[in-house]
């Protein structure tokens, strides 16, 4: 079955130039995490999950897989090693259809791209899983059709198989419900709830009704440090908190209990 | 030592025109982001030009250089305007196609108009000759070359590093979308560039008309020269370029002088071994 | 936005039996074209050549998303292969040929691991570069190559030992017709797999192939070493059924020619080659002869004329086509 992992940072820090966009950053996350991270704009959220999948290097510090120092692999490597992530800004084959995005991650994973001898249906076990995967995110009705020809919402859907595609121990989810209507975020909140259950996930979004029925730790990162991290009550109570999100949607103080 | 003063020489001289030619293509590719395989055609026909008003009208040497360079320079703005910008966003693959498309229909009228045959080069006079500076002799066409050369890459460089012209173009090149936003109307800004580098492309043309001759077959033969000046050089920059065509020019003077049987082929493995170090070129931008 | 668009409903689906009797028809009707049209051999011959060298490159152009102007480098290096050996005494064409494909693909290796780190402009440069490269090599080693002349003296012993290549050219016409048909049989299947799939997926958006983990470099390398072979193999018929190799074989303007007879039929869909090239040939032959300015014209506006308006060749305004009718039968 797929193993697991657990990941951990350790006074990571990134400046670009004389910048720093994150700063002394320890973070863990177990397996079976459900986390989500969450802070306003500009707090360094995206350049910490690039920080994670091996996209930036830091400046200074590390980034831990159970324990082993992975700072200096390179973002294929940490993608086979499990390390999955969607994207905020969705980045998909435009004119292949959803069956063959998601086939394609699904061939990589399992080390069957390189081959060109037979034909791709020969592959059954393979075709097996990506109509699975498309099942599971609800776009089975979808499959012929190509990507750029489906609505953004269901877009993001794909962005989410190709993610689950690749058998990550630990998944990044940049913003999946970016541009998706709040009364329509139920979709990502069930396709989230069908993800094995000892895969860690972290979770960004600024829909905060997703963000709390989600979670069961919020991590609140600001301006490149972490404030805070709790339970969705503590958080909701949290005063500091609530003065960062100050001016910003209500959602922060009143949707938690 | 007379030899290698020779060689820097004409190397200089020739490495001149190719940057002459090859800058506006840079800037081009760097502000429009398109692969522009037609830039050749801009240059010969700065050659035909100066060399029909010289033949054919008699007139000086540098006037019709300069008349030729304007008359380009309107062609490449006109048609930066009706063709070009249609295909900004197209694929690679759609402008590789375009632009090739360009140049053999530029290659046919040509050839229609003026023949199949390169173009008698007959310089003036005082051009002919050798002139003697600090005890070298030196050829005059040359003299003048690398002169007037140098002139008008030092205005370029004023241009584009002192003028609010070269300034939005530099901001246009870092971040299209941007510079937009701030204000500046790139669509215009794309025209002038583009007919400020055809320009340039025909001055350099119809100067170097006697280093690389003026025949239908110019576009066809030169283009992968001006593109190894902007692949070497990096593009969206001017002052990378110019260290490239001056590389390539010592370079390929050098080699055949000394190693004639060999062409071209030094120069081209050359290229092969600068990119393999630096695929963004030697100056790239950030 | 591109316009080259590939069809990507028409790979997926499964063949039924019918459509693969429909699929070995046509081949077997050309075969049978020296019953119906003698004396049209050797035409017939170069446009198999030519078919085979459109093909090859459509691997690089319609499916690995490798936009390159030098590939007439691969085609001239496996002609010279064939004929040089042939000039020294190795005159069996299977053998020659698959000489030529090895060196062939050995040149595209190596000149792939120097080009392919390289993207746009300066890729298509170096690609540019590598064919003028060997080009002038050619020019310049008269002794090997016979330079400006053209290699002399090149003849083949009989494919098989039994059918000699005469200046009929039936043996020559049935000898490249069969290798173009296992050639194209073992690229149809390279699309069909993963592999094909994979290269799909990184001319459309290579960011994302490599944040699925896919080693592109690799990929495009072993696709650039493919279609080098299959160019090489090409240049070697060309050789063999016409028994002579001249420095055109290694010029940008056979280059271009292919890359115009691909997009012609229309890229990324394999059966383009089978439409463009015949094309072009004819409209060469119509035209060249009178005035090879009035050629340059004619392709010329129409290379313009198909980007603006038609992009996707003739097969794509086909599938518009069928497209459109399709929306109106619903309707």
């Amino acid at each position: 079955m797929i193993g697991t992992a657990t990941l951990e940072t350790r006074l990571l820090n990134c400046a670009f130039g004389a910048n720093p966009v994150i700063m002394d950053v320890d973070f863990t996350l177990r397996p079976g995490d459900r986390r989500a991270l969450i802070g306003p704009n500009g707090a360094g959220k995206t350049t910490f999950i690039n920080l994670i999948t091996g996209r930036l290097q830091p400046t200074s510090g590390s980034v831990l897989l159970d324990g082993k120092d992975i700072t200096g692999f390179g973002e294929a490597k940490r993608i086979r090693l499990g390390i999955g992530r969607t994207f905020q800004i969705t980045s998909l084959f435009p004119k292949m259809t959803v069956r063959e995005n998601v086939f394609l991650a699904v061939a990589e994973c399992e080390g069957i791209a390189g081959k060109f001898f037979r034909s791709v249906f020969y592959h059954r076990p393979q075709i097996m899983r990506t109509d699975e995967l498309i099942e599971r995110v609800g776009l089975s009705d979808a499959a012929h059709v190509p990507a750029q020809l489906l609505p953004y919402g269901r877009q993001r859907l794909l962005e989410i198989a190709i993610a689950l595609a690749l058998r990550p121990k630990i998944l990044l989810l940049d913003e999946p419900a970016a541009g998706i209507p709040t009364s329509e975020s139920h979709v990502i909140l069930d396709i989230l709830s069908t993800i094995p259950k000892d895969i860690a996930v972290l979770l960004i979004d600024h829909d905060m009704d997703l963000v709390f029925r989600f979670a069961e730790r919020i991590s609140v990162l600001v301006q490149g440090s972490l404030l805070v991290e709790g339970t969705p009550q503590e958080i909701a109570a949290d005063r500091r908190v609530r003065e960062v999100y100050l001016g910003e949607s209500k959602h922060g103080g009143a949707a938690a209990v | 030592m007379t030899t290698i003063t020779t060689i820097l020489f004409f190397g200089v001289a020739y490495g001149m025109i190719l940057y002459l030619i090859s800058v506006g293509l840079s800037v081009t590719m760097g502000l429009m982001n398109f692969v522009n395989l037609a830039h050749g055609v801009f240059a010969m026909l700065g050659g035909y030009a100066t060399v029909t008003f010289m033949n054919r009208y008699g007139v000086p040497f540098l006037a019709a250089v300069a008349i030729g360079c304007i008359l380009v320079a309107a062609l490449g703005f006109v048609l930066e305007r009706a063709l070009y910008r249609r295909l900004y966003g197209r694929s690679e693959l759609d402008q590789v196609l375009f632009s090739f498309g360009l140049i053999l229909v530029a290659v046919a009228i040509v050839r229609i108009a003026w023949g199949p045959l390169a173009q008698p080069m007959r310089l003036p006079d005082y051009l002919k000759g050798q002139v003697e500076i600090f005890n070298v002799t030196l050829p005059a066409y040359r003299l003048v070359l690398v002169g007037f050369g140098t002139a008008v890459i030092g205005g370029l460089w004023c241009v584009f590093d002192r003028t609010l012209f070269g300034a939005r173009i530099r901001a246009a090149v870092d971040n299209r979308a941007m510079a937009q936003a701030t204000g500046i109307n790139t669509s215009r800004l794309f025209a002038v560039a583009f007919g400020l580098g055809t320009g340039l492309a025909a001055l350099g043309g119809g100067l170097g008309a006697d280093i690389l001759a003026i025949a239908p077959a110019y576009p066809l033969q030169y283009i992968v020269y001006f593109l190894i000046v902007v692949a070497v050089g990096g593009l969206g920059n001017i002052k990378g370029p110019f260290i490239a065509a001056l590389a390539i020019g010592l370079a390929d003077t050098a080699c055949r002088y000394f190693v004639p049987e060999a062409g071209s082929i030094f120069i081209f493995a050359f290229v092969f071994l600068i990119l393999i170090w630096q695929p963004r070129g030697i100056v790239a931008r950030r | 936005m591109s316009g080259m668009a590939a069809s990507s409903v028409a790979v997926e689906h499964i063949p039924r039996s019918g459509v693969w009797l429909a699929k070995v028809v046509p081949w077997i009707a050309v075969a049978a074209l020296p019953l119906a049209l003698p004396g049209y051999e050797p035409l017939a011959t170069q446009v198999f050549v030519m078919i085979l060298f459109a093909l090859s490159l459509d691997l690089l152009v319609g499916f690995a998303g490798i936009v390159t102007l030098g590939h007439a480098g691969l085609f001239g290096i496996g002609g010279y292969t064939a004929g040089i050996l042939s000039v020294h005494g190795f005159t069996d064409p299977l053998l020659t040929a698959l000489c030529a494909m090895v060196t062939a693909a050995i040149t595209g290796l190596i000149f792939g691991i120097a080009m392919l780190r390289t993207k746009g402009l300066t890729l298509l440069m170096l690609t540019m570069a590598s064919a003028f490269l060997l080009y002038e090599i050619a020019n310049k080693a008269t002794g090997l190559t016979g330079g400006e002349d053209g290699l002399q003296g090149v003849s083949f012993a009989p494919v098989f030992g039994l059918f000699a290549f005469d200046f009929r050219g039936k043996t020559a016409f049935f000898y490249t017709l069969a290798i173009l048909f296992l050639a194209f049989a073992f690229l149809r299947a390279l699309i069909k797999s993963p592999f094909g799939w994979s290269l799909r997926g990184i001319r459309e958006n290579d960011a994302r192939m490599a944040a699925i983990g896919c080693p592109i470099i690799l990929r495009r390398l072993i696709v650039y070493v493919i279609a080098s072979a299959f160019a090489g193999l090409a240049g070697a018929l060309q050789a063999q059924s016409t028994q002579f190799v001249a420095l055109y074989s290694l010029s940008f303007e056979l280059s271009g020619n292919v890359l115009i007879m691909l997009i012609l039929g229309g890229s990324g869909r394999l059966y383009g080659s089978f439409v463009g090239v015949p094309m072009f040939m004819l409209a060469q032959d119509l035209l060249a002869k009178q005035d090879p300015a009035n050629w340059f014209l004619g392709q010329g506006t129409i290379l313009i004329g198909m980007v603006m308006l038609a992009p996707g060749g003739i097969l794509g305004v086909c599938q518009r086509g069928v497209a459109v009718i399709r929306a109106r039968r619903r309707a």
